[in-house]
């Protein structure tokens, strides 16, 4: 109990980024999945803004003032914009069925918690214990990169993935350098512009967003 | 009485099991002498084998060598606080299905009853002498004695093909397991002294070759205890068996097993290693969970409650994996804690289990039918039964405050000792184990609810047009002899539920007695009253007072509404939301919970289901659940066993100079090799 | 010991949480229909529901054993000592350390075997249609309420909820985000088991979607009554378990009656906070399909497990 009140917050936060994650390996709708990266996007602002406030590093200020813009505004917007003009705002479907995904996810996470005790000893930021979780969102993203078919929610699985990375460098070292996180969150938007014309083009060859369809460039 | 006058008692007690089994054979005209004497003598030979073996396990150890045996390895027998808890198990339960035998036996034909004697008797003192065994070459004779004399009581009805070829498939993997038991005594002994306990225990095993043995000894008691993927025989073997001999199978001897797991892994080997723990936690996890999800897709009744028993040995090894990893990671308290949970579970399942075998054999005998689909509204045929078996469905399903309880809320409070552990991995694995554990503990629940509301509640379910089954042939409430049986378990059920401090002292002398630890002592001086595991503040838990509040209130309702108000009843047809034409085909069959279960776990399954088509003239309807273990362990193992004998049968030349070559050949090989 | 003051309470609590329940019932009917635009029933009304069908000749179904009348008696006398182990007002009650939080679990447990029992003695189609699928409910929400418990259990060290209360409400504050995991889960588990929406729909008897209803159905008069008035306790129970985990401000500690009034204002202000959010949920929500129920409750079963996770992780 001796931990002060801004890393409780911050642990409450991860918690909250760690439960998004689960949520979003379980939601089918894409819609909510673009509103669950929202709610990502603002708990990793805050705990950023946290972060800064209890350590007093100005440039962290700025990255979750850019986290905010970016994560919780701009690119949900795109998106937004994009399956309304793409016409998907149907249910998604999942390769393996919901608990099984779930329940390999709760692997992950003990997995990436595992992993993560020994660094989080060494690391001497007031954020150390949060690595783990971090590291789970990474995973968990990336898996549901992974059992997804279509193309939207493996993007939305991308930005996700971002934001844990983010994460994991705002708990293990406080922050990347401001120029890094500059060219990386202009990264994620121009990607996300990119997706979103490929989405067009994909569409446009195969009628669907079905990645499977894309087993047929394959050279047999 | 000391414990060389114990064991020497118990000895007399088992011995006396032979010599009942012996008289089966004088020949008789009518069944009465085996029914009215010797299954009673029999019974009241397991009682004084219980009062010896609760009595032993507050004594200290006592051996005694016997003039038997081979030259220079004659018997050996120790009665320690393990075996004395594991002789109160045997003797307690047998008791109980002895008397039942007794009356269930009332159709035999006298000849074929005297031959069930012998080999019942028989079954029932080799699984004493496992228990009493002090040496590697008594155990395997009585472990071996065991698996035949019970594949006998398998094949009682040895007509039917399907039990032949069940018995067939129950001989071959205790076998298996006999096989690997033997391989871990080899390795245990190390190459040193003789084969005595003791020997074993005195062996230095480098930790390598300690896996090694105690792999081959999980294996081998595994196969016997019915852990995955060495479970087929018991779905198998205890339908095919007449429902005494089940309940004996299913309630004592698999525990034999565990008895065995225990006495290799704690007391011959020793220095448990966290490792092992680990392998027995998530094989009695999968076991647990298997276990449970099959039979609730099960409608044969005595099949049902076969893969009851391989979920609940997964839950004796749960508790006894938790044990291992607590031990291995030096928590003495906390590993004594889980090796009480399992055991009280042991003793638990015995009772329930056989409580419940019992009442499915006198559903057998009244109705003549296994098939749940094909029973419905027994209640009122058979209330007694109804009543014992209701006990039973209630202590298997975990509830308060029965037995099956006490033994699963133990198992949660090791598991709560997690936070001790260092190992990250481990720590976080535990509580998952628990989650398994709860969710078999509803599962079992939602399939006793099946059961019995299937069985007993609801209507007599007609079948393919036929009148109901139940309807026509049940006329009878069990006999008296086999009401007797019932009450026995029942009782037990609640004594073990409602008296669990005793128990709870009792294990704790035979952990201690086994690891040299046992609980706290804070834990050890709370009252009879109060089932305390660790320290009061930290977890307690009182049935007694859990039964009375509830029983009082339900007594004080009762009068009062009838005070206040008015006791008026009126009785009519059952108003099903205002639906005409109700008929008793409309109930739901025990196919319908299994439905709502597979489509939840539809993957575990292997469903083969027929749907007729809208057109079909005369529309049938098929489904059929085979377990997967079939199609990835056994089969591809028989296929491969075809494929080698294939091979060998080239040797099979059927001259006999040709064959006395083969040995000729052997023999100078063997030479060769010992030159 | 003197334990006349401790018994005083423990019975004075449990017919507290027993003559109360019918009121907040009441309390989220009203809210319902305020938040619905429709005009709202007397909160009284449940009392007189209750008084109405006593006061009726009871009509049992020719098709039944025993167990079907013994069986709302059952139901109510297990609420009752649920009622009376869960820390509401205080922390010394005598009982309390008769049945720790697994044995709460287990209670609530018998209590729903004896109702699909009860359903499935009807012989009626209808009846073994809602015991089925009240167990399917069930055989997920009570794993997912354990390990919900258990997570509060790693963090004060103990499975007694005084206990558990008392190491929650009286130190120093601090966040758990296990917590936050485990009171999500724990709400869904309360909405599956109250027999709420999303999961069940209380006020219907259209038989496709009957869960608890459908179960209940051949009861009539005072059993039925009975049976109403215990899922009326179950309800706040439920709500108090949470209050005592997720918000234990205001419950008294052991012995000090001065802080009686306060525990008692303290819990009516809960009680009515949950029971107007409980109304919220019900009128936002719509009732899923029985087979996303299963879904719905193994998310929160994953959910629970994953705050204990957490628990070790952050508190490590």
């Amino acid at each position: 109990m001796s931990e002060p009140l801004s890393s409780q917050f911050v642990n409450l936060l991860a918690a909250l980024l760690l439960l998004l994650a689960f949520a979003m390996l379980s939601q089918r709708r894409v819609l909510t999945l673009i509103k669950l990266l929202a709610w990502q996007g603002a708990a990793l602002a805050a705990s950023t803004a946290i972060v800064a406030y209890a350590t007093g590093q100005m440039h962290l200020y700025f990255s979750a003032g850019l986290t905010l813009v970016l994560k919780v505004i701009l690119i949900p917007w795109v998106l937004h914009r994009l399956i309304d003009r793409l016409y998907i705002r149907w249910d998604v479907e999942t390769l393996i069925n919901i608990p099984t995904t779930m329940l390999t996810g709760i692997g992950l996470a003990i997995f990436a918690f595992s992993l993560a005790t020994p660094i989080s000893q060494m690391a001497s930021t007031i954020t150390r214990s949060t690595l783990g979780i971090a590291l789970a969102t990474v995973l968990l993203s990336f898996l549901m990169m992974i059992v997804r078919r279509k193309a939207v929610p493996q993007v939305i699985g991308f930005l996700a993935m971002e934001n844990g990375l983010f994460f994991a460098a705002t708990s293990a070292t406080y922050g990347m350098p401001l120029v890094v996180e500059l060219g990386v969150a202009l990264d994620v938007l121009v990607g996300t512009f990119i997706f979103g014309i490929f989405f067009f083009h994909i569409r446009e060859q195969f009628d669907s967003l079905d990645i499977r369809h894309m087993e047929k460039l394959r050279e047999d | 009485m000391d414990s060389p006058s114990l064991l020497a008692a118990s000895l007399a007690a088992s011995i006396a099991w032979l010599a009942i089994g012996l008289l089966g054979l004088i020949p008789a005209r009518e069944s009465a002498l085996a029914r009215r004497v010797l299954f009673p003598l029999g019974a009241l030979a397991g009682l004084a084998l219980a009062a010896f073996g609760a009595q032993a396990a507050w004594l200290p150890s006592a051996s005694l060598v016997l003039p038997l045996g081979l030259p220079d390895l004659p018997f050996h027998l120790r009665l320690d606080p393990l075996a004395g808890f594991f002789l109160l198990l045997l003797g307690s339960v047998s008791a109980g299905v002895s008397v039942y035998a007794a009356g269930y036996f009332r159709s035999e034909s006298a000849g074929r009853l005297g031959l069930i004697c012998l080999q019942y008797h028989v079954f029932l003192a080799s699984m004493a002498f496992v228990i009493l065994a002090d040496d590697a070459y008594l155990f395997m004779v009585a472990w071996e004695t065991m698996a035949l004399s019970s594949y006998f009581l398998v094949t009682t009805d040895h007509r039917l093909p399907a039990i032949r070829s069940a018995g067939f498939l129950y001989l071959m993997i205790a076998h298996l397991g006999a096989l690997a038991i033997l391989l871990a005594f080899g390795v245990m002994h190390g190459g040193e002294g003789d084969y005595s306990f003791d020997a074993l225990r005195a062996a230095n095993l480098s930790p390598f070759w300690a896996t090694v043995a105690f792999l081959l000894a999980f294996f081998g008691f595994g196969a016997k205890a019915g852990m995955i993927p060495l479970h087929a025989w018991l779905p198998e073997a205890h339908p095919a068996a007449p429902s005494p001999v089940s309940a004996l199978m299913s309630g004592v001897m698999i525990k034999t097993a565990i008895y065995g797991m225990v006495r290799v892994t704690y007391d011959l080997i020793g220095g448990v290693r966290w490792e092992w723990g680990m392998l027995v936690l998530v094989v009695g996890a999968g076991t647990t969970l298997f276990g449970v999800l099959y039979a609730l897709v099960q409608h044969d009744l005595k099949r049902l409650l076969a893969y009851h028993s391989v979920e609940n040995i997964g839950i004796i090894l749960l508790g006894l994996g938790m044990s291992m990893v607590f031990f291995g990671f030096g928590h003495p308290a906390a590993g004594a804690l889980g090796l009480i949970a399992a055991l009280y579970h042991t003793f638990n399942h015995a009772v329930f289990k056989g409580l419940l075998f019992l009442g499915a054999g006198s559903i057998l005998h009244s109705t003549g039918i296994r098939d749940l689909n094909a029973m419905g509204g027994l209640i009122r045929k058979m209330p007694i039964v109804a009543f014992y078996f209701l006990v039973g469905a209630l202590a298997i399903s975990a509830l308060p405050p029965l037995n099956g309880f006490v033994s699963e809320w133990l198992m949660f409070q090791t598991a709560l000792q997690a936070p001790l552990l260092e190992n990250g991995v481990v720590r976080s694995l535990i509580p998952l184990f628990a989650a398994t554990l709860a969710l078999a503990g509803a599962l079992t629940a939602m399939c006793f609810v099946k059961v019995y509301g299937i069985a007993f509640l609801g209507q007599p379910r007609e079948r393919h047009g036929a009148p109901p089954a139940a309807a026509e042939h049940a006329g009878t409430d069990a006999g008296p002899m086999e009401r007797l049986g019932l009450a026995w378990l029942a009782a037990g059920c609640f004594v073990l539920g409602l008296f669990p401090a005793s128990m709870l002292l009792t294990l704790n002398r035979v952990g201690a007695s086994l690891t040299g630890s046992g609980l706290s002592d804070e834990a050890l001086e709370s009252s009879w009253l109060w089932l305390v595991p660790t320290e009061p503040a930290k977890a307690s838990y009182s049935p007694i007072i859990f039964l009375l509040v509830v029983v009082a209130v339900v007594l004080i309702t009762i009068r009062l509404v009838r005070l206040v108000y008015h006791g008026r009843v009126r009785v009519a047809d059952p108003w099903d939301c205002g639906f005409p034409e109700q008929t008793t085909r409309m109930q739901d069959t025990a196919d319908a919970f299994g439905q709502a279960i597979g489509r939840v776990f539809g993957p575990i399954y292997l469903t083969k289901r027929h749907l007729p088509a809208a057109e079909d003239a005369a529309p049938k309807y098929s489904l059929r659940i085979e377990d997967r273990h079939w199609h990835w362990v056994y089969l591809p193992v028989a296929r491969l066993t075809e494929f080698l004998s294939e091979k060998v049968a080239w040797l099979q030349r059927g001259r006999i100079s040709t064959y006395l070559l083969y040995s000729f050949l052997t023999l100078i090989g063997l030479l060769v090799f010992v030159r | 010991m003197d334990q006349a003051p401790g018994i005083a309470l423990q019975l004075l609590q449990s017919i507290l949480v027993v003559s109360a329940a019918p009121l907040v019932l009441g309390w989220v009917n009203m809210c319902r229909a305020w938040l619905q635009n429709r005009s709202a029933p007397s909160i009284r009304l449940p009392y007189y529901t209750l008084v109405k069908l006593f006061h009726k000749d009871a009509v049992i179904a020719s098709t039944t054993s025993p167990i079907f009348r013994v069986t709302p008696y059952v139901l109510f006398g297990c609420m009752w000592l649920a009622a009376g182990i869960v820390p509401v007002l205080a922390t010394d009650l005598p009982f309390a350390p008769a049945a720790d939080i697994i044995a709460l679990v287990g209670l609530f447990a018998t209590a729903r075997v004896f109702a699909a029992l009860a359903a499935m003695d009807t012989g009626t189609s209808f009846g073994g249609l809602g015991a089925r699928r009240e167990m399917l409910v069930g055989f997920l929400a009570e794993p997912a309420m354990l390990m919900t418990l258990f997570t509060a259990a790693f963090i004060s060290g103990s499975t007694q909820l005084t206990t558990i209360v008392e190491s929650l409400a009286h130190r120093e504050f601090a966040i758990y985000p296990s917590l936050a995991f485990a009171a999500v889960a724990f709400l869904m588990v309360l909405l599956a088991e109250n027999a709420r929406i999303p999961v069940d729909n209380p006020a219907t008897h259209l038989e496709l979607t009957m869960l608890h209803e459908a179960m209940i159905l051949e009861y009539s008069a005072r059993h039925l009554a009975l049976v109403e008035w215990a899922a009326a306790i179950k309800l706040v129970v439920y709500m108090t378990i949470g209050f005592a985990l997720f918000a234990p401000w205001g419950i008294a500690e052991a012995g000090d009656w001065g802080a009686m009034p306060l525990a008692l204002a303290a819990l009516a202000g809960k009680l009515a906070l949950a029971g107007a959010g409980l109304a919220l949920i019900e009128t936002f929500l719509a009732k899923m399909r029985l087979f996303l129920v299963s879904e719905f409750l193994s998310g929160a079963f994953l959910l629970a497990v994953l705050g204990m996770l957490t628990h070790f992780l952050v508190r490590g």
